[in-house]
Formats: structure tokens, sequence, C-alpha cells
């Protein structure tokens, strides 16, 4: 049935052009699902709902939205096609982000220049998909379910063409329902209970008795009279102060009091918050080691959005990375494009605000791709949560300009409920706007609360347990939000240029919990603020006061403004068509009003708001886990072993995300994920330039180590802080203090997601023992930190990773990512992975031990041993000493460090950047055997190449720390010796085909 | 802005314009790029050209960085393409109007990656028909993706597009980079008056007789799919660290070449 007042335009490539999408979303269907579909064609449907003559209908059809070379299309016509039975038609549900609508009614504004542009959303997009052959309805369903559509967020029609497709329109309709609830709260215990489940308040019975006290105090009751406020909480109070005290935005149980024992060793600890005794207190040392030794390049720490250090007088360096897991698993291109952009405005609104992003990294967890075991309700397969997290990064990143430079990707069955999805951002400050230092935030009470950038739907609110029940398909979707990375950017250049200009105090992001979050944290600055919900700009009526409030409507900055300079800053706002509002003022009266049309929904003293919470009090507990040794079966054929590992999940090449990923924009990134002649030897840290007229420069990396941390929680956290640091070693990075006439800085995001670590005899029996693995992690960073000198200047905790359904619970390993930034003197002098050039000398550097638990040698083997790789600080450090040593003398031509699979898993990564050889004698001994030497993942290990004109004073250098292997060959093969018997004989060209289809085969 | 009137009375300075805004993101590279080459950049949005606080026809080269204009909706280029072609300037022309004439009068414009899209749908290239009708598009690589590479390129032996250098790499960053042409007289025309310029040594995404860019007519109008401002030093490339030399014996990366050979064009056109 079409409704007379929309337009429909279709439009679809000419019959001569070869529809690539059609193409690979066929070859797809058969390889997955098994269906020939025959031919498929793609298209669009523009939905128009705008009145237009005839005429300007056509012109906008045939100018503005279609291409006269390749595309054909029709107007108000149906869909069918002749030679196509079947179709597919794909539309975003009502409030969904919906660029590419947005898009075109901009063009229909530039084109026929209406006199009252329309104000809100009146063109959609929808795409099509008509298929040669007679598919059954449950087939479509199944196709469109797999690979185009998401019903949390699409609108799906599916049908065959013996009658007309339906012509679906995704409006909003709501109720306008402005009414404010007071909500009676003199309860006992088990009413206070059930009132925070029913609202979905997610607070415990202390909280919510602490509120309960609060509001029957008599100093409650005699400010809120004076207010015009209703003795009880409204809604909105208690919708503040639930998000407020939120697990995500108080920490509380990285600020509980844990109790922590060691039943085997008696070992005893009482923890005042993991937080302050183990990060922050590591970055206070740090912080005073380097300040004795003169170095004063920590500017910010944990205080805002994001770590702010020095690179120069001129520039700071600005840090944030974050996890966004819960919607990537409901929604993996959302949740990942929500989370990329969300990080992004994390070093935007740090300081004053106006950071240029300089690169964008990930790091993901997921299932593996070849996950077979039957899906539970709600649950998607890994490797769609890999691909649509893929995608979102692809959108994410290169459509806001921000190079994507490395990451990394871990596959564990543990992740199959939940993804991890780690997003960082680095972004570059100057340190001064305008005269004021750039990273302080400062408000004046008087100071304007304006809001810039996306407008507030029912986005996000209490997403996660909006129940389904509640939707019909004119709700608007709120529990999934789709990032609108133009919007966002659009925004970013204002805030650019509008700090630059002086015209804002500060910034700070609209994240979770929405402008309650964002003007409730500001407002502790000025102490108070009052907002006038009336004047947020909405994309579609019927809201509630409170809604509005917490709404989690994405790609908005919330700006501290002086009314001198409001009238030019709205001005510049207009002007880049940056959506804006003012919506209220900063007070100095310690409180914060929420009114709506002249009416007050909200009074909390922020005192109470930001230090009322209630202490958590938790258990934990750590028993070692019994040890086991495996012996390694006879008779292995190491060549076929090196070509499994290298096409293993862990092991192999991550070049289909790399490639789409665009890791090269702003033309500064110099280490790139790959390089050489062949662009395909894996790096470690990249690197990036900091500018055009300088050769400063600035390191990344990441370390996760996730799979040792059932057998050894601490040892999980120091070896992945390890492997950070190695990798910032490997590309001739230096360490805090090794020469402290520089000034180079380091700056760490830790970043922690476990599943539910709070005991619970039924729920969660295992509690204790996670809470003991986070306590374990947390005293590692602490030790590994104030060794090196290395700060934490930013990080975030991610605490309830655990995906519920149908009685069974998948709960995500204690997972904890160092992301690590490093000053670089002369991006010049660093030194990439691949060999370069045949008769230089391999060596390995670091001592390799026997330690085969849980390396993917042991994996492919089935065998299980608890002897894992032990992280020896005091020895790795004057390894790095020695290393640091050999490249400020430029003698190391190629660096790669060692991780998974081993050392010759990394040799062979070497080999294929200029598709070189390798030829080398293992130094088999009575402790060290062959096996050991190539597939043990002993850390603090490279391996490196000198030129041989250098080979003597290297390992003079070294001193006992480089172990001799062979040469690099100009014939592609790599050959290894050990006891005199060839154990590997390969080609390069064959180590590479195992490494480059491991991944891909599984997942295109 | 603040450079609008040429430094020490230098009549020889080369002022290039780096549009921007709506998700155009190489502006910075653009400039850095000219400025290397010895211009002066001037980075503007392209809101301040259609308010008329930035008259294009002060510059020597205008340029339209790569990017994800409108996020590359509808098609890519295509919003950012009918802005230029419909949005009325002031004075009641439109950009376009605006690019011909400063065409018209000898100028440069380039466009690259979403830029190139950006002129090809403006029918400012190959424009063999001078009318500025589209005769070609920018599509979907064949491969469906967005790539991220290098790419082997090739210049003509007689061109001088890139000072010199005819056979190097260059970086690619796009999902709709296969140029189809409209028909037969098209393709047959780019062919004869060798408007292209720029073919790719392994065509990375299905674009016809390889090309990888184009000119109009008068060589004045150019567009291309890599990104020269990606790679302004040798250390832009993957092989960089492999003693690899840049494309000749110094610092530079054969992107570089691309603007320096431009701006002394220009230099000489000025004379």
């Amino acid at each position: 049935m079409k409704l007379p007042s929309y337009h429909t335009v279709q439009v679809f490539l000419k019959s001569g052009i070869k529809d690539s999408a059609g193409i690979h979303l066929r070859e797809k269907i058969m390889k997955y699902l098994n269906i020939e579909t025959g031919k498929i064609r793609t298209g669009k449907i523009y939905v128009i709902d705008y009145p237009l003559q005839d005429e300007e209908l056509q012109r906008f059809a045939n100018e503005g939205l279609s291409d006269v070379v390749v595309n054909e299309y029709s107007i108000n016509a149906p869909l069918m096609q002749k030679g196509f039975d079947s179709y597919i038609i794909i539309a975003k549900l009502p409030g969904v982000t919906d660029d590419e609508g947005m898009s075109a009614q901009k063009t229909l504004i530039d084109m026929f220049s209406p006199e009252t542009a329309p104000d809100v959303q009146k063109i959609f997009s929808q795409d099509f998909y008509l298929f040669e052959n007679i598919l059954a309805d449950t087939e479509l369903q199944v196709i469109a379910d797999t690979f185009l559509a998401n019903k949390l967020i699409n609108h799906i029609s599916t049908g065959r063409f013996e009658q007309q497709a339906p012509l679906y329109v995704p409006e909003v309709h709501l109720h306008i329902d402005n009414t404010v609830e007071a909500v009676p709260i003199d309860f006992e215990d088990e009413e206070l209970l059930a009132l925070s489940n029913s609202r979905l308040l997610a607070l415990n019975l202390e909280e919510m008795r602490v509120i309960k006290s609060h509001y029957l105090s008599k100093k409650t009751a005699s400010y809120r009279k004076a207010a015009g406020l209703p003795e009880h909480p409204t809604d909105c109070d208690l919708e503040i102060i639930a998000q407020t005290w939120s697990e995500h935005c108080k920490h509380k149980e990285f600020n509980a009091e844990i109790i922590y024992i060691e039943p085997e060793t008696g070992r005893t600890l009482l923890i005042d918050s993991l937080f302050k005794a183990y990060i922050k207190n590591a970055t206070q040392d740090v912080q005073e080691t380097l300040e004795k030794a003169g170095l004063k390049w920590l500017v910010k720490v944990f205080s805002d959005n994001a770590g702010v250090v020095k690179i120069n007088d001129e520039e700071l360096f600005v840090w944030k990375v974050e996890t966004h897991n819960s919607p990537s698993a409901m929604d993996p291109y959302g949740g990942a494009i929500t989370g990329i952009l969300g990080n992004n405005r994390d070093p935007l609104g740090t300081g004053i605000g106006g950071a240029k992003l300089l690169f964008n990294t990930n790091v993901l967890c997921f299932g593996p791709p070849s996950y077979s075991k039957s899906l539970l309700t709600g649950q998607l397969h890994p490797r769609r949560i890999f691909e649509g997290v893929r995608k979102g990064i692809e959108d994410g990143g290169n459509k806001s300009g921000i190079p994507t430079v490395n990451g990394s990707v871990i596959f564990d069955d543990r992740y199959s409920g939940k993804p991890l999805v780690y997003c960082g951002t680095g972004g570059i400050m100057p340190a001064k706007f305008n005269g004021r230092d750039s990273w302080v935030k400062e408000i004046t009470p008087g100071s304007l609360i304006v809001s810039v950038g996306g407008r507030v739907g029912k986005d996000g609110i209490h997403g996660a347990t909006f129940s389904s029940r509640e939707i019909d398909e004119h709700s608007p979707q709120s529990a999934v939000q789709i990032g609108s990375p133009i919007v966002q950017k659009m925004a970013a250049d204002f805030l650019e240029k509008a700090a630059h200009k002086g015209l804002i105090q500060c910034s700070t992001d609209c994240g979770a919990g929405g402008l309650s979050s964002a003007i409730g944290e500001l407002a502790t600055i000025s102490d108070g603020a009052e907002v006038y919900l009336e004047k947020v700009k909405l994309k579609y009526s019927g809201l509630k006061p409170w809604e509005i409030f917490l709404s989690e409507s994405q790609e908005r900055m919330i700006l501290a403004v002086l009314p001198e300079h409001l009238h030019e800053l709205l001005a510049l706002a207009r002007h880049m068509e940056s959506e804006y509002a003012v919506i209220g003022k900063f007070t100095g009266n310690g409180y914060l009003k929420v009114m709506y049309e002249g009416e007050p929904v909200s009074y909390l003293p922020l005192e109470f708001l930001h230090n009322g919470v209630p202490k958590k009090y938790l258990k934990a507990e750590w028993r070692p886990v019994a040890k086991s040794v495996a012996t390694i079966p006879q008779g292995i054929d190491y060549t076929d072993m090196l070509l499994r590992l290298m096409g293993s999940d862990a092991v192999s090449s991550r070049e289909y995300l790399i490639r789409q990923y665009d890791h090269e924009v702003k033309g500064k990134t110099i280490i790139k994920p790959l390089m050489g002649k062949h662009r395909s030897s894996p790096q470690d840290a990249a690197v990036v330039r900091t500018g055009f007229t300088s050769y400063e420069g600035i390191a990344v990396s990441n370390g996760i180590m996730p799979k040792y941390v059932e057998i050894d929680p601490y040892m999980s956290s120091a070896a992945a802080f390890d492997e950070a640091v190695r990798q910032i070693i490997a590309i001739g990075g230096k360490l805090p203090l090794y020469n402290t006439a520089k000034s180079l800085f380091w700056s760490v995001n830790d970043n922690f997601c476990v599943p539910d670590s709070v005991w619970h005899p039924e729920n969660n029996p295992d509690g204790k023992r996670k809470l003991g693995q986070l306590v374990q992690m947390c005293e590692a960073l602490y030790d590994m930190s104030t060794f090196y000198a290395i700060p934490m200047t930013s990080g975030k905790d991610s605490m309830k990773n655990d995906f519920k359904s149908d009685g069974i619970k998948i709960s995500v390993p204690p997972t904890l990512l160092y992301s690590m930034a490093a000053k670089i003197e002369d991006v010049r002098k660093t030194v990439t992975a691949e060999f370069k050039t045949p008769g230089d000398i391999i060596y390995v550097i670091g001592r390799t031990h026997n330690e085969p638990g849980e390396s993917e040698f042991f994996k492919l083997l089935g065998l299980k041993d608890t002897r894992i790789p032990m992280v020896r600080k005091e020895i790795a450090a004057r390894t790095y000493r020695k290393m640091m040593h050999a490249h400020e003398r430029g003698m190391i031509h190629s660096a790669h460090d060692i991780s998974d699979g081993g050392m010759i898993v990394t040799l062979a990564e070497c080999c294929f950047g200029n598709m070189l050889g390798a030829e080398i004698v293992l130094p088999v001994s009575r402790d060290t055997s062959a096996a050991t030497l190539l597939f043990s993942e002993s850390h603090s290990r490279f391996v490196v190449t000198v030129k041989p004109k250098h080979r003597e004073k290297f390992e003079e250098y070294m001193g006992g720390k480089a172990h001799y292997l062979g040469v690099v060959t100009a014939e592609p093969e790599i050959i290894v010796t050990a006891n005199e018997e060839k154990i590997i004989n390969c080609k390069t060209e064959d180590v590479y085909t195992a490494w480059k289809t491991g991944l891909t085969r599984q997942v295109i | 802005m603040e450079n609008r009137i040429n430094k020490a009375g230098d009549i020889m300075a080369i002022r290039a314009l780096v549009i921007t805004g709506f998700g155009i993101n190489c502006e910075e590279e653009m400039a850095a790029a000219f400025r290397l080459a010895g211009a002066e950049a001037e980075i503007t949005h392209i809101n301040d050209i259609f308010s008329g606080s930035v008259n294009i026809h002060e510059f020597d080269i205008v340029s339209i960085p790569g990017g994800f204009s409108f996020g590359d909706d509808i098609a890519s280029g295509k919003v950012l393409a009918n802005k230029i072609r419909f949005k009325k300037l002031g004075s009641q022309g439109t950009l376009l109007d605006e690019i011909k004439a400063f065409i018209g009068n000898g100028n440069y414009i380039i466009g690259i990656c979403n830029g190139f899209q950006v002129l090809t749908r403006l029918g400012l290239l190959p424009n063999i028909a001078g009318t500025c009708t589209q005769e070609a598009s920018l599509i979907h690589n064949d491969s469906g993706r967005f790539i991220d590479d290098w790419t082997g390129v090739s210049v003509p032996v007689i061109s001088s597009f890139f000072d010199g250098l005819h056979s190097f790499e260059l970086p690619i960053r796009h999902g709709e980079g296969k140029l189809v042409f409209a028909d037969e007289t098209v393709r047959t025309k780019v062919k004869e008056f060798g408007l292209n310029f720029l073919t790719y040594t392994n065509n990375p995404n299905g674009s016809e007789m390889d090309c990888a860019g184009l000119t109009d007519v008068t060589g004045k109008v150019i567009g291309m799919m890599p990104h020269p401002e990606a790679f302004l030093t040798k250390y832009n490339h993957p092989a960089w660290n492999n003693a690899q030399p840049g494309s000749k014996n110094d610092e530079y990366g054969a992107g570089f070449y691309f603007f320096k050979h431009l701006v002394e064009q220009v230099k000489k056109q000025k004379g």
C-alpha cells in the first residue's frame, strides 16, 4: 500500500555496469548459506516526504540522486523488475541515524533553495536487493539477517514480485508526554529494591537507602520546597542519581574496599580502591621519579577525558582508549562506529577542547570465526560480529579522516558472547589557545552551556534493558545507536576553530549518561549549573524531560562559553553548519537545577550527587592452579608445524582489515601495519609524525595477553605491559629514563574488561576468584609502571562483560589492554621489522626459556601446560638498554618483537616484506631444545638483523644478549638446521600464503 | 586569509586555495604539499567561498582534497558536486560558474581522490565536449571494498606532470575509484588527446584503461585517485626503511614532484 503523500525514487546501476556489490553478495550467500540466488541487482530507494512539483521531482531524481553515466532511476514506480523474482528492502527504523537521507535532503535544499528548509528529516534512504531466482521467504529472511540487516535497527521487507513491495516510512509516532512524576521513596527495603528494578536504575539496596535518607532529611525538604519541587524525588532526580552513581560513571568496583586473601600462602591485603592503590599511586610514584630526573612532560592525568603529556613547548599529546563492548554485541556495526566516534570525542573534549586528532588504534577480541556451537538467543555469530565491527571501524575512522595506524585482533571462545572492542585515539593540542593553557578546564559562573552537534532522540536510554515488548515499528529505536561520522567531523572542525579563536572556556563530550553526565561533571568546576530542557534540539518530539536529559544521542559536545563570546561562537557554528543550542548556564550555588518550560524538573546538590554514593565492600581470593607439564610428541614435522602456525587464528595476517582501514590519511604515517617492498611484513609499534615541518613523531603500541590470565593473572598483566614496551623498543623508541637530557614522553592507557567479579553464591560463585585475578593484574600494573617509570595517564574499566541467554553465561576472561604512546625524536631513525638485505646477520635477542604453556604451538598440539612465560623485568630492562644503545648507533637493520607463535613465526614474518629467505642454525643445548627455540613465547625478545660490517661491534655491545642464528638469503627459502639436521625447509612464498589466507578465507 | 596580499610585493608568489569542510579530510597535507613546493597555501571552508569572504579568483590554483565529503552519501563526491553546481552564490550564479571562469582565465584546479570524484561529477573532467556535462564516473571498486595500499603508476614519457618521473608508486585510499567512461566517443577522445596522464601498472579497482588520473584538454584541470600529497617525503613509502631511494636521490617522495611541477608551471605562466 502506497500512501499518496510520499514520493519514491529508485536508483540502480545501468545494466551494462558491473554490480560489484551484487556479485559479492551472491558469492557470500552461496558460500555461507548454500543458497543460489541467481543474479542480484542492488540499488537505493529514497522516500521523500516533501512537496515537490513533478518537474522538480524529475530534476531531483535525475541530477540530485542519480549519476548520468552509471545510473538509471524510476520515480514513484513499483520496485518490480524484469528478470528478477524476489526482493529484500532494508530500511532504518525510526530514529536510527540515516546520513544518506540527510545528505539527499541537503542536496534538495541546494538545488531548490526553499524559503523554509525542512527542520527535521524528510528524506529516508533504503537499500534494495533484487534476486533472479525464486526464493522462499525464509531464505530471504536468513539472507537479510546474515548479511544485510539487524532487526534492532532495521526494518526488513522481503517477498516475491507477485505483488508490489509495501512502502515503509520510518517516521516516529510518539505521544507527547511532558509529565514530571514525583516518585514516593519512603519505603522499606524490599520496596526500595523493587523501585530500583522497576525503573531500571541499577542501584543496590545500600544506595537506595542513602537516597531515601537524603530525601527524608529536613535540609533536603527545605531546599526542595524553596525551589518548588516535591518532597520526594522526581523521575528526573532519580535518573540523574542512578546515572551518576552507575558503575560506568563512578567505577564503584574499582573504588571499592576489597579484602584479598591467598589461602595457600596466607597473604592478605586490605585494598582501599584498586584505582587509588595501584593505578593512581603508580602514576604518582612515576611522576616523582620523573621530576627527580628533571623530566616535566607529564601534564594532566586521570582528571580529564584523556591524559595529557608534553610533546614540546608548543604542543601537547592527548591520548584516550576506551571500550564499547555491549553495544557491539547487539549491533556490531553500530557499536563499533559509536565506540570509535565516542572515543574520538574524549581527546576532542579535553581541557579547553579542539585537539586535532592524529590517529586511531583498535584492539578487538572476538570468538573464533570458525565458531560452531549453536547460537544462543540474541547471540550473533563471531564472524558476523567481526565483519560488523570491521565495517564500523572502517567508517568511523575513514570518514572522520583519522588514520587507523595499528591494532590487534584476538580470537578466543570466551569472547563469543560479548566481543571486546577497544578504540584508542591520540590527538595534538597546542599548549596554548589564545594565550590560555589549553589543558585547563575553567568555568566561570554565568558562563553559558552550549550543545553542539547531533540532535537528541531516545537513543541509549536504558538501552540494553529496553524490553522488546514495548517496541513496535514506529517506536523510536533506542537500544542501539549508529554514529554519524559526518556530523561529528563537522562538529570537530567547528570546535577546533572555536578553540583557536578563544571562544570557549572549556568543553566535554556528551557520551554515556548524556547531558546528565556531561553537565553534571562540568558543573563541579563552577559549582553549579542550570539547564532548560526545552531548548535542547530534538530529532522528534515526544520525549519526557528526564529522557532529554539522559539521552545518549551521539555526536554532541558541551561547551562552556562566556556570555561575551556567545554571539561570535554561534555565528561560527552557523557558518560551519554545525547545529547548536544554548541550553543553560553554569552557576556557583552548589546545585544542579534542571528546568522544563519554566517548571523545575530536578534539583540536586552536587555534593550529594558526586560524593554521596556509598562505598562497596568486596571479597577477592586467589588459589594457584594445579601445575601441569606436557611432553611434546615425537616426530613432529616442523615445516608443517610452521605452516599451520602461520595460518592459525592467532598468527595469520590481518591484511583483510588493514587494507580496509585508511591508515595513511593525513600523510604522517611512517611505520604502517605492513611494510617492505611487498608491503607484507607486519610491524610492531606504529610511528606517526606530528607535523610536516619537523621529524618528531609518536610510536603507538598495544599489549594484551589474556591467554595467561587463568594460570597467572599477575603475569598476564605484566606480559601485556612488556609486550607494549618491547614493541616500542623494537622500532627504536627510548625508555623515559634512558637519556634524561631528552624529554621523551610515554603515555599509557590501561583498559580493564572483566567479567562480573562480585561474588554471589548462586549467580556468581567464582566471583571472588575473578576479583582476585583483577587484584593481581593491578599489582603487576603498579610494579611494571613504577619499574620502568612509564605512567598511566588515563584508562577505563568495563566490569560486566558476561553474555547471558537461555540460562547460559559466556564470560570474557579478565582482559587488560595497555595502550602505549611514546615520543620519537626523529622518525627517520626508526627501524622496521622486515629483513632488508641478503647477507645480513640474524640474531635472537634475549634469552629463550622452556615456557610452552599457552603457546600457539602447544595449542595446535592440544597440550596443556602451566609453565607460561615469565616476565623478568630486571633482565628485560638490561636487554632493552642494550637494544636502545645499538639502535642509537644505527646498528640494527631490522627488528621485530617475538610474540604469538615464537621466534620462527617472527622470523618468517620478517622474510615477507621483501620476499627474502633465511638460513639459520638453532643453538640447541641440553636445556633448550629445537622446539623451545622455535616456538617458545618467552617475553622480552626480538629477532634482529645487522649488516655484516657491524657484526663484531654489535656482538660486543649486546654482551651476551644477542644469540647468533644465521643469515638473510636472497633465495626466498626458510631453512632451519638443528643438530646438523634440516628441520625446516620451505619456500617463503608458501609460508606467506599460509599466513595471508589463514583468516581471510574464513571471513570473506 | 591574512596572506591575501603577496608578501613583500613578491609578484611571483603562487597562491593555492585548499578547500575543506563537510568531511573533506586531506586539507592539511594538501596545504603542506603546496608550501613544500614553494607556494602559499590557504585552507578555507567551502562556505567561506559561498559567503563571499573568500574569492577564488585571488588564487592561482584551486584544489579539492580527498576525504569523505558528505560521507560519500548517494555517491562519492556527489553531494558536494551538487552543492557546487546548484547552490546559489550571492551573485545568483553558482560556484561552478565561478570555477569555469577561473579555468577560463588560465588557472589550475586539481582534485585528489574525493576531489577527483567531485570534478568528474561536475563534468570538469575529462570535459571533452567542453560543456561540463558528466562524461565519466567513479564507482565502487570491483572488489567491493575500500582499499588502502600503494600502487605502481606510470606517466607517459612525453608528460611532465611528475617533474620527469615516469614510473613510481603512490598511495591509494578509496572505495569508489573505478573509473568508467560514458561511451566510446569519450573513451576514444581520452586516448587520442592523452588525457589519462596517470595509469595504474597493476589496476587495483577495475578502472577502464587502467586510468588513475585525468586532465582536460588544457591540462589545467587535473584529477587523480592516488594521493601525491601523502607521499611528500620518502619516509611515507612502505619500503623507505629498506634503503629504498625516494623517487630521486633526496628525501622527497614522488608525490612532492607533482606539486613542484605544478607550482613551477604556474610560475612560468605568470612569468
